[in-house]
């Protein structure tokens, strides 16, 4: 283990802080309505920090600093850089929308965007339980404010009373199955607790039971079913700009938070905690395809979308250990960090879209909105399909390279129920693909409702078509950032 | 880059630009490009055949170079004896529905277009994938520009056909998609066909790895009784996507068969001959019966597709010589004749705006050489000698005999409902006294429908005349395959 007292592991995380701070100060300043200044440095601090930890991250190093509390790993790092990107894409898709819709009245959006990432840092980079709440605490928070961000718009008020009090309870979770970790190893540093867990001295009930509560926190935090009430609404009623802001990188966090928690921490309870996302997987996958059909609202259908999506990032994570034998772990979790990656990159061009065709006063949320999508910009609707049709699974786009290797993972753990379970799952992707497919032939099949050209700035523009052509490009040739999750998870694994 | 990976990329890229020149008001251009594109893919398969080494049984113009490294996925490509005739009946059909669409399509032309040459690439590339995760990218991929092209330029019931067609091939294929995961870790970490033909299976393995292919290439032939999704599927899709679903797509099936299912499950295969023979049979006799009782033509010729696709599978199952090379032999013909009888009907169907049989009859009195052709087609559909359906059916019918007299006697009669159900739709819609007004207002075919039919009609008669340079490939691979299959896999 390197320890390292200095700065360095948290440099970019000092300077998210500080310059976050500065644009909020200096925002008082901004006379523009597109507050082009305040913009512009938050899209140059979101570009440098994601250079930075791509720069560490490329390294392939690891790094403890300020005593075990904080790791800097390339998993991190990785993490780090696509979450700090996936806000910046996020940003250009959104500035317009919110622009049309009084939201830059101030500068909050890109202020508490950038808290919200450095809150998603600090867990990605947690190694230590408060470190992780705390990053967590962070994220949430600024959250709740920027779904509530139109105070006098009724729907996106009521999200955000519900996303308030299910988000406070799902922590409230979390800090109680941490206390009971607390207690039963007298440690809240991840590498100690691992030692005492693998030791096998510990009271296996009372560390259960902060393992259950530990998973139900997660679960909400990704929104897998029975936790998953939050999402539909949220998704619906935040603005289209905050809802990407929820669903896009956040899942990153979600994601490293539950390695660092279950696999750094708790690798030794495997069988247990695998057990416990086997039903929440299977529920997912269920509930959220049977009920994406039923909807008629975009926004909504894509939040019972990611329910199901969800699930299939945990069938990789429950794939790791088999009667003990952690022999197929890196390759298991490789494959949902692969999935979670890809995920967010398509759901970003997704809702890229949707952001696209909202006018002043329209929303275009509705499935109905989409219709003759083809016919007013073939451009846009072929980005919305690629979005699609890869979320459905279909070769050749990254999508369906997830799914494989997710299936790959639970069949090569060999586990009784993997072939069933792997049945279940493509059966499942199947219903998905129905519902995918229907908004599809909304873009393609329907005639236009209106004869409006659909414009875009150039800056949203290009990054969108960008977006869907990796989309694609990463389809034909996935092989390097599977081999860059692998590497980086098997580094991880390896400390 | 080899001529294989031009094969399919050409025809790729030209889509990829289709895809890129926007809009209408450049229909022209665009019909042009789209014509060069699939020109010069066809070009570009011709020295396959011109370099091809008959008589070897090994791949030929084999590239490889590895792919996701994860997955030790390979690109790796090549052709046999068995694959080298649908790479060029592709490109060929290609061109010819990039022509017969030449007026008929005025709305978003480039779209169209298009997604043909895309779907022309993929398609090469499933009949060249030698790596089953490049081969099942390739299948899967098909389904979005012909899920497209069904929902877009098809007819008023098109997007129940597009859906039906989506959902039912994606089952299969998914089922297939957990075999081909299987296979991997059973083979430790490959996804290399020829390895996999080579592993040893126990029997119950062997049976779930057979039924979860058969998902998949049943649907796609389509096998009785999950071919009901290619009615429909045919009466909505536009004459090309007609054309081209029946000519190739459905070949992607059977290969599948060949390549998979055979090879890799030799004993399950054996041990579920009879069912399938039985379930081709069914598919030769009773959807032949189906066939003679159709009123929309598209419909009929639809089940007779399904009834000459029952011909392949029982060749196939029959582990012969003369059935597995008939078979590949009805294959190959029956993209030339059912890719004719769909333009033929299409040719009508521009003019009339009625798939309906009652809404013709006389048709051969204001279109005497369009009706020549079509004449010409419907002959080689019911299998007249000397035309290309007569040399498939009959290798198939001397297998099957030589294998069982019954079954071979059962395929045969098929034939007699082949001829009936073909002859009566002639006899309704071309001969006899002009039957309406519509009927009398038909002009015959322009220079450009002229050119679409005697290609196809050239390709018909030249394989039904000297099907030599058909069979000659394809012997050494076949024997090389049966040989391969005969042998046991179970572990010692």
């Amino acid at each position: 283990m390197i320890e390292q007292f200095g700065l360095a592991a948290l440099y970019p995380e000092i300077l998210l802080c500080v310059m976050a701070t500065l644009i909020m100060l200096l925002d008082l300043a901004v006379k523009t309505p597109q507050r082009t200044l305040t913009y512009g440095l938050s899209m140059l601090t979101l570009a440098i920090v994601a250079w930075m930890e791509a720069d560490a991250a490329g390294q392939g190093a690891t790094f403890y600093s300020f005593g075990n509390m904080v790791v800097s790993d390339p998993m991190g790092g990785w993490l780090k850089c696509f979450a700090a990107l996936a806000t910046l894409v996020t940003l250009v898709y959104g500035r317009p929308y919110a622009a049309d819709r009084d939201m830059l009245r101030g500068g909050e959006l890109f202020t508490l965007s950038l808290f919200a990432l450095l809150g998603m840092f600090v867990m990605i980079s947690g190694n230590h339980l408060v470190v992780l709440y705390l990053g967590l605490e962070l994220l949430t928070l600024t959250s709740y404010a920027l779904v509530a961000m139109r105070r006098d718009h009724a729907v996106a008020t009521e999200a955000a009373m519900k996303y308030f009090v299910l988000g406070a309870l799902a922590s409230g979770f979390l800090l109680y199955g941490m206390s009971m970790l607390y207690g039963a190893t007298g440690s809240l540093d991840i590498s100690t607790i691992f030692r005492a867990v693998a030791s096998g001295q510990i009271n296996h009930q009372v560390l259960m039971l902060g393992v259950v509560f530990l998973v139900a926190g997660l679960a909400f935090k990704f929104g897998v079913v029975p936790f998953h009430m939050w999402i539909p609404d949220v998704y619906q009623g935040a603005p289209t700009v905050v809802t990407l802001m929820i669903g896009g990188a956040p899942k990153l966090a979600a994601f490293a938070m539950t390695l660092r928690l279950l696999v750094e921490g708790l690798l030794p309870l495997a069988m247990d905690w695998q057990q416990m996302l086997v039903v929440l997987a299977v529920a997912s996958m269920l509930i959220g395809n049977l009920a994406a059909i039923a909807q008629t609202n975009l926004k909504r259908m894509l939040a019972f979308s990611t329910i199901s999506q969800m699930g299939f990032v945990l069938i990789g994570l429950l794939s790791g250990v088999v009667n003990g034998n952690t022999a197929a772990a890196a390759n298991a979790y490789s494959s949902s960090m692969f999935y979670i990656i890809t995920y967010v990159l398509t759901t970003l061009a997704a809702f890229g879209v949707i952001l696209l065709l909202a006018r002043e006063g329209f929303e275009s949320e509705e499935i109905a909105d989409f219709a003759g999508l083809n016919q007013r910009s073939p451009l846009y609707a072929g980005v919305m399909s690629v979005c699609l049709f890869s979320l459905a699974g279909i070769p050749p786009l990254v999508g369906f390279y997830a799914k494989l290797s997710v299936l790959q993972a639970l069949i090569a753990s060999g586990q009784a129920l993997a072939i069933p379970l792997v049945i279940f799952a493509v059966l499942m992707s199947l219903i998905g693909a129905f519902y995918y497919l229907r908004v599809i032939k909304v873009m393609y099949f329907d005639a236009p409702l209106t004869a409006t050209t659909v414009s875009a700035g150039a800056d949203v523009r290009v990054v969108l078509s960008l977006n869907g052509a990796l989309i694609l490009l990463l389809g034909i040739l996935p092989g390097g950032l599977m081999a860059l999750c692998a590497r980086a998870i098997v580094t991880t694994l390896g400390t | 880059m080899g001529l294989l990976s031009l094969a399919i990329w050409v025809p790729i890229c030209f889509g990829a630009v289709l895809l890129a020149l926007g809009r209408d008001e450049h229909g022209n251009a665009v019909r042009w490009v789209a014509l060069i594109g699939a020109l010069v893919s066809l070009a570009v398969t011709l020295p396959i055949y011109g370099g091809f080494e008959v008589g070897s049984a090994a791949l030929q113009f084999v590239e490889k170079t590895p792919w996701i490294d994860r997955f030790n996925v390979f690109y790796h490509l090549g052709v046999d004896g068995i694959s080298l005739w649908f790479v060029l009946l592709t490109a060929f059909i290609t061109v010819i529905v990039v022509i017969a669409g030449w007026e008929v399509i005025t709305e978003r032309v480039n779209q169209y277009m298009g997604a043909f040459l895309i779907l022309s690439g993929l398609m090469i590339g499933v009949f060249t994938a030698m790596d089953a995760m490049l081969f099942y990218v390739f299948f899967e991929a098909t389904l979005i520009p012909m899920y497209l092209i069904i929902g877009i330029w098809g007819g008023p019931n098109k997007i129940y056909a597009a859906f039906k067609f989506f959902l039912y091939t994606l089952l299969g294929s998914l089922l297939m998609l957990v075999a081909l995961i299987y296979l991997y870790n059973a083979s430790g970490g490959s996804f290399d066909l020829i390895a996999w033909h080579k592993l040893p299976l126990a029997g119950n393995v062997q049976a779930l790895l057979f039924f979860a292919f058969f998902a998949a290439f049943a649907v796609k032939v389509p096998m009785w009784p999950v071919h009901t999704w290619l009615p429909d599927v045919h009466v909505e899709a536009p004459t090309g996507g007609s054309a081209v679903l029946a000519a190739i797509m459905l070949k992607l099936g059977a290969y599948g068969f060949l390549r998979f299912s055979m090879p890799i499950a030799p004993d399950a295969s054996h041990e579920y001959a009879g069912f399938m023979i039985a379930l081709s049979l069914i598919a030769v006799i009773y959807v032949g019966l189906v066939a003679m009782v159709q009123q929309d033509m598209k419909k009929l010729v639809a089940y007779s597709s399904v009834a000459h696709m029952g011909f392949v599978t029982l060749g196939f199952f029959i582990f012969s010589d003369l059935g597995v090379s008939g078979a590949i032999v009805q294959m190959i013909s029956h993209g030339f004749v059912s890719g004719a009888m769909f333009l033929s009907i299409g040719v009508l169907y521009d003019r009339v705006h009625s798939r309906e049989i009652a809404s013709y009859g006389g048709v051969v009195n204001t279109m005497p050489k369009f009706a020549a052709f079509a004449l010409l087609f419907a002959m080689a559909n019911c299998g007249l000698p000397g035309t290309a359906g007569f040399v498939g059916e009959w290798m198939v019918i001397l297998g099957a005999v030589e294998y069982n007299f019954w079954i071979g006697m059962a395929a045969a009669t098929a034939l007699i409902f082949g001829a009936a159900y073909t002859l009566w739709m002639v006899k309704r819609v071309y001969l006899g006294a002009i039957a309406n007004e519509d009927v009398r207002n038909l002009v015959d075919i322009n220079a450009r429908e002229f050119l679409v039919m005697a290609l196809l009609a050239i390709a018909v008669l030249y394989m039904g005349i000297y099907p030599k340079p058909f069979t000659d490939v394809m012997d050494a691979s076949v024997a090389d395959l049966l040989q391969h299959v005969a042998q046991s896999k179970l572990p010692k």
